[in-house]
């Protein structure tokens, strides 16, 4: 066992932290949502799921096939921009729809995570029952089955030891981080970015300096999806497979790397994300797969009993950022 | 943190036209007496013992069996919402994993039952006992964690057990148990063949028989088991106990300031929540004969938290008619066949939108969310809203 590990490292290594830069993308909109409002977007991994559609969408709708090189990453790019309008836009009408009657009326955090918990529902359902066989022109009783869009010319770019990297890996794992990078700094240099970070450290005071809270609070949902639509367009490079349940474990597994790392801080999602994908990694090849997700789990119990602010720290909302 | 002026809106009238009536029937019930009151659990008791009546099953469920319906999901999911309302809506504990506990109940039925040849009676204890330790487990390390870390705490946990359970081959594995052994007949006693009982639909109902056909035995076992846990759960609600746990749901660091022992209290609330999630995971057990892993799916967990947040959380009838709608709407409009997911999510979402206290809110959760502060911390904005800081303190009264 321990010397499949030994073999096993690098491959793991490379595959944990591109599996957790998708993690850490997807972690962005929980704790970026999570930070303002203080709730649980159960809906983001459907928001996520929306993005894949986009991307397989485009994809179709331009025959790309054999993509390899620097046109691969042409392409991811187009395919980010899709998936990251498509998600950003329903995760702000997402926002406008279920959660917002519900912050007029000064509901319960847990009456809004039962409206996020029917949002989610509807949308998987909606995918599978009628937008996924009226779109990719699917047999009706066949739209909850997975849909694949193969276009991407794999090839190793260059090795560590005697294991070779392969380009949609380093894409992911790439891309991610530059995603992560460009928010970071949205966050912290521009106004808007501020307003959000005054919201996420007390909504009071900043209402009477003259944050106008909805608009933040659309920018964040619209940001969040966007990063989940860039996290789509990845996964689709990488797993070219996709369906209306794809979201639900991912969403999970995204939302545990956000607490890992210390929710409502932005550079704890991108921690947390690759801590996690390398945890699951690391622990499938010593147990065996069918235990990734237990693993995982098992982890996140052990880091919240012994530092229940996550590795970086709860941050969005106390000005450390 | 300082409530501040504009957040405090005008009391508004915050149950609609859906309210009124129930308030009038609520007002009228808070000042009857013993008698009265006693007339009443006793008229509900023989309604619901009527309930699986055949004319009543072609209008509530035109599209399946209304008697196995009634065992479960309806009274499947009325017994898990009692049990989750003791977690959630008394002691204010965010639980998205209360499936584990079912799934520990069914798997303690199953095991036992089929590999060790325990009965049904026996198996119904060791069930609550496992399902109320696992529940000390699990809470044991985790109820210093507050709020949402503890939901997503809970909700890995409850994909733990489930996985547990899909991994390992001497329970299953995948496949999960077959032939689970049903309760053994107390007496084959039945109901007398004539025109009293046909009118009742009862006639010929061995109700003590527990077979692989008539489903209405186990249905009464279901009812007398919701029974006993809301006596329990009313008697804890009005003792000490219920007390404590309201305390730490409106202001955990108050109520240890005041000398509740929090931490201990939380521990009861779950794991009397959990004994409650395994009598209904060994009553299902015991009726199903089969269960595997998939059985005990997330959504379920999810299902039974939207039952008790929509019926209006803290508040026993309302949780209860809260799981019967949840159990109940998806078969009946099973007509439009394929897309009443749909139609429920749609459903949670316009219902929090226009109700979000549940339809039969508990009184005292009614005034604080009058107050704004919604009990469990309100979402954002423009409300007393979500505080940094670890004591809140009302200054602008």
């Amino acid at each position: 066992m321990f010397n499949d590990f030994l073999t096993q490292f690098w491959p793991a290594t490379v595959d944990g932290l591109s599996l957790g830069a998708i993690y850490a993308l997807l972690a962005l909109g929980y704790t970026m949502v999570y930070g303002v409002l203080r709730l649980i977007n159960f809906a983001h991994s459907e928001i996520f799921m929306i993005g894949t559609f986009a991307s397989l969408a485009v994809v179709n709708l331009f025959g790309f096939s054999g993509v390899g090189g620097f046109t691969l990453v042409g392409v991811v790019l187009v395919l980010a921009v899709a998936g990251g309008l498509a998600s950003g836009a329903s995760a702000v009408a997402l926002e406008f729809l279920a959660y917002r009657p519900l912050r007029r009326k000064g509901a319960s955090r847990l009456a809004a995570l039962i409206s996020a918990i029917g949002a989610s529902l509807f949308l998987q359902q909606l995918f599978a029952r009628v937008l996924i066989p009226w779109w990719f022109d699917v047999p009706k009783d066949k739209g909850a089955l997975p849909l694949q869009g193969h276009f991407v010319e794999r090839a190793d770019v260059f090795a560590i030891g005697d294991f070779v990297v392969r380009n949609d890996k380093l894409i992911v794992f790439l891309g991610a981080v530059i995603m992560m990078v460009a928010l970071d700094q949205f966050v912290n240099r521009t106004k808007l970015g501020r307003g959000i970070r005054a919201t996420a450290q007390d909504p009071e005071t900043s209402v009477l300096m003259g944050v106008n809270i909805d608009r933040i609070v659309t920018a964040t949902f619209a940001i969040g999806g966007a990063m989940a639509g860039v996290a789509a367009a990845l996964y689709m490079m990488r797993f070219e497979e996709t369906d209306y349940f794809v979201g639900f474990l991912l969403g999970i597994k995204a939302f545990t790397a956000a607490v890992l790392g210390g929710i409502g801080n932005l550079r704890g999602a991108l921690v947390g994300g690759m801590v996690l994908g390398l945890i699951e990694m690391y622990g499938s090849v010593l147990l065996g797969t069918e235990w990734q997700h237990v693993v995982a789990f098992t982890v996140l119990v052990l880091v919240l009993m012994f530092r229940p602010t996550g590795i970086l720290g709860e941050s969005l909302q106390q000005a450390r950022v | 943190m300082s409530s501040i002026e504009w957040a405090k809106k005008p009391a508004r009238k915050i149950s609609a036209p859906v309210g009124s009536g129930v308030d009038a029937l609520r007002d009228w019930w808070a000042v009857q007496r013993g008698p009265v009151r006693w007339t009443v659990y006793l008229l509900l008791i023989v309604a619901a013992f009527l309930l699986p009546h055949e004319d009543l099953g072609t209008f509530m469920s035109p599209h399946s069996d209304w008697q196995s319906l009634l065992f479960y999901p309806i009274g499947g999911y009325i017994l898990l919402a009692i049990g989750l309302n003791v977690v959630v809506g008394q002691a204010g504990l965010l639980d998205l994993g209360y499936v584990a506990f079912f799934a520990v109940g069914g798997y303690t039925m199953a095991v036992l039952g089929k590999q060790f040849g325990w009965s049904f009676w026996e198996i119904i204890t060791v069930g609550v006992v496992l399902a109320a330790l696992s529940g000390v487990l699990l809470g044991a390390p985790t109820l210093r964690l507050r709020g949402d870390y503890l939901a997503i705490v809970t909700l890995g946990f409850g994909e733990i057990i489930r996985i547990v359970a899909t991994n390992t081959e001497s329970i299953g594995g995948p496949n999960g148990v077959a032939g689970i052994p049903h309760p053994p007949n107390l007496t084959d006693w039945e109901f007398p063949d004539n025109a009293f009982f046909q009118a009742l639909d009862l006639e010929g109902l061995k109700p003590f028989t527990y077979g692989a056909l008539d489903t209405r035995p186990y249905y009464y076992l279901m009812l007398l088991a919701i029974i006993g846990t809301i006596v329990f759960a009313k008697r804890l609600e009005h003792s000490r106990v219920g007390r404590s746990w309201a305390a730490i749901r409106e202001d955990e660091d108050a109520a240890e300031l005041m000398g509740v022992p929090t931490f201990k209290f939380k521990l009861a609330a779950f794991a009397i929540g959990a004994a409650f999630g395994g009598l209904a995971g060994v009553l299902y057990g015991a009726q199903a004969t089969s269960i595997i892993p998939k059985d005990f799916p997330f959504i379920l967990s999810a299902t039974i938290l939207a039952a008790v947040v929509l019926g209006g959380s803290g508040n026993i009838p309302g949780v209860m008619v809260g799981a019967f709608l949840i159990a109940w709407i998806p078969e009946r409009v099973r007509g439009v066949g394929e897309y009443r997911i749909l139609v429920f999510g749609a459903a949670l979402v316009i219902m929090m939108a226009l109700r979000p206290e549940g339809l039969l809110p508990s009184r005292q959760r009614r005034a604080e969310l009058k107050e704004g502060t919604g009990g469990m911390g309100s979402l954002g904005a423009e409300v007393g809203g979500p505080g940094g800081a670890d004591v809140e303190v009302e200054v602008a009264k």
